[in-house]
């Protein structure tokens, strides 16, 4: 029932997301200008206009549009010569790959430093965890990038500096993208740590002889892994599309990288293929964090 | 001077004795004594009751005793607290929690759906100690541990609840977990920390004859702390009262009862209601508790106290028998 409405919403938010994508295509100028070269006789316009459904209502395009697009066929790309949907597969595997290895680098990250930083409060791992972190956040993801191929591949040449098919030719890509989101995840299991070490049931497993280690990473990190998923699906979402930065840094065939360029081209099918299944992925993202929601606190399972 | 020094009753080593326990909190706003030379002594099979006001200093002695100060700031700066003669504050933390908590020494604490871990089933909290203390071969074994100890509690067919959350769980049976728990492995002491406050007034009297039972069938020596004269009256051997950080009063439970020494001990009877006896007002104690940052250098009760003198003001009073078996510091007993 719960999983029913979720979908729903999210089938909705797709929906909504698919609006503004045509709408801002649109509103970005005309691509007949793009196609023809600017001394095309009017009628030669009017005519590929029409052929290409311009000329009908913005609301009948759209009809069009999404009825083409639920059957997977976004129009053939203007660049590239082959189909939208294709092209945007073909580039999804690389993006989902640098987002999953760069959210698993901040996270391994992350956790430890938050939860060392809450039990040893005001020590110096919380310092350094919390320098450490406002670090990443304080530096742009392309320079973060730029000083990661510098010294691993220019100075000390252990890491390939761009392109994808090797571990390692992963590693610095997903170090880059990876550590701006260190420093609010570190936060977050800081604070969520702080607030159930406090708790009595916390002191109750002390009581028992239950060894420190064991109460601070069973009983009290399970507590604390709610508001962390929840940031991870957040900042998961923002990789998958906010990786085109990153992507020209390293050479990294991926998704981002293809739909900016196409925006550039007005390539209006990649660009709606593109954003289309971004937003896909972005609320299904979503909709695992809300099932882990389900598996991690028994109390939400059981509808307390 | 001390009341194991007047203690009538036996000579033998007491199951805990805590001699000149001090225990402050080093907070930001200042050095808070929250207990300021405290001897108690509890014997096995007997249970001693603590009472006093919220911040006398109860829950921060039975914390102590575990050594579960809250942290940063809470420190014990003098005393001993020994359990059969082994002095539980020069034992290294290691040794402290693979020995002694839960396996000597158990806790039950005020609140019982805060006691519980939300996120884990009842059979892994309540199994946790066997795990922890090496009593059980294997993961079966735990399990049929639990169930055990859960039947001895009288939790309707534990086996089947075992993977229950406690948010499945009654109040009243949610306790009897917390009690489970701290039982699991037969500990000498237990330290119930108002056990019944959370409670509703039926539940309250089941737990009571809960730990009733649980001390006379483990023969362990028992630890109540509460607030209410009726509950201690009704599961205590012995008593002792706290005001301030310290304990003013201590003794046999009907002496006390029957004959309080301390004006405070006195003030507090007083103050609670009684059947069958009208009276229009219920009396109070006027006044507040000083603070227990900036303690006055006499007799901590003296500005609340009807027979306050000048001597009272000037030096703490001194801890002297009352009657046999009872003890009390105040300046009216020396004179």
């Amino acid at each position: 029932m719960f999983l029913l409405k979720r979908i729903l919403q999210g089938l909705l938010s797709i929906v909504g997301a698919s609006i503004v994508i045509f709408v801002i295509s649109r509103l970005s100028g005309d691509p007949i200008t793009m196609l023809l070269p600017v001394e095309a006789p009017p009628a030669l316009i009017e005519q590929t206009r029409r052929d290409m459904g311009l000329d009908r209502s913005y609301f009948e395009q759209y009809v069009i549009f999404a009825r083409h697009a639920i059957g997977g066929d976004f129009g053939q790309s203007y660049r590239w010569q082959m189909p939208a949907l294709e092209l945007v597969m073909q580039r999804l595997p690389a993006t989902i790959e640098l987002a999953c290895a760069a959210l698993l680098f901040s996270v391994m990250i992350a956790v430890p430093l938050g939860v060392l930083s809450a039990v040893r409060r005001g020590s110096w791992i919380d310092r350094c965890g919390n320098v450490f972190a406002m670090l990443g956040q304080a530096m742009p993801g392309f320079w973060v990038g730029l000083l990661l191929v510098y010294f691993f591949a220019i100075q000390l040449n252990w890491l390939p500096a761009f392109g994808r098919g090797t571990f390692k030719q992963l590693i610095m890509p997903a170090i880059a993208l990876g550590w701006y989101p260190v420093a609010a995840q570190t936060r977050v299991v800081r604070s969520a740590m702080l607030d159930v070490l406090d708790r009595d049931y916390i002191r109750v497993a002390r009581g028992l002889g239950v060894p420190e280690n064991v109460v601070i990473w069973k009983y009290g990190l399970r507590n604390a892994l709610v508001p962390l998923i929840t940031i991870m699906g957040v900042y998961f979402a923002a990789m998958l599309g906010g990786a085109f930065v990153i992507e020209v840094v390293f050479a990294w065939p991926g998704l981002g990288r293809t739909v900016v360029e196409a925006v550039f081209a007005r390539d209006f099918p990649v660009v709606q293929a593109g954003v289309l299944i971004t937003s896909i992925l972005f609320v299904t993202s979503n909709l695992l964090v809300d099932l882990s929601y389900h598996y991690l606190d028994p109390r939400i399972r059981h509808g307390h | 001077m001390t009341d194991t020094a007047i203690d009538t009753a036996t000579d033998r080593t007491p199951l805990l004795a805590v001699e000149g326990l001090k225990t402050y909190l080093y907070l930001r706003r200042g050095v808070v004594k929250a207990i300021d030379g405290v001897d108690l002594h509890v014997h096995a099979g007997e249970s001693l009751g603590i009472i006093g006001e919220s911040g006398s200093g109860k829950t921060m002695t039975s914390l102590s005793i575990m050594r579960l100060l809250p942290q940063p700031g809470g420190r014990i700066v003098a005393g001993s607290i020994r359990l059969n003669g082994v002095d539980l504050l020069q034992l290294s933390e290691r040794d402290m929690a693979a020995n002694y908590r839960g396996r000597q020494i158990s806790m039950i604490s005020q609140d019982p759906l805060a006691s519980l871990n939300p996120v884990f089933t009842i059979g892994d909290q309540v199994g946790a100690p066997f795990r922890y203390h090496g009593l059980a071969k294997d993961e079966a074994d735990i399990r049929r541990s639990a169930i055990d100890v859960l039947r001895r509690l009288r939790i309707p067919s534990p086996e089947r609840r075992l993977d229950d959350y406690p948010h499945q769980f009654s109040g009243g049976m949610r306790q009897r977990v917390v009690a489970a728990m701290a039982i699991a492995c037969s500990p000498r002491l237990l330290i119930a920390d108002e056990p019944t406050s959370a409670l509703d007034v039926t539940i309250q009297a089941q737990m009571l004859d809960l730990l009733r039972e649980i001390q006379h069938s483990a023969g362990l020596g028992l630890i109540l702390i509460t607030h209410d004269l009726g509950v201690a009256a009704s599961v205590c051997h012995r008593i002792a009262v706290m005001y301030s950080g310290r304990i003013v009063e201590t003794g046999d439970v009907r002496e006390i009862y029957a004959r309080p020494a301390h004006p405070y001990t006195q003030a507090l009877l007083q103050s609670l209601p009684r059947l069958g006896e009208k009276k229009r007002r219920l009396y109070s104690i006027a006044g507040q508790p000083p603070s227990l940052l900036d303690r006055p250098r006499g007799c901590a009760f003296a500005a609340r106290c009807a027979h306050r003198m000048p001597i009272c003001d000037e030096s703490p009073p001194p801890t002297v028998q009352a009657a046999p078996g009872q003890s009390a510091a105040c300046w009216l007993l020396k004179s």
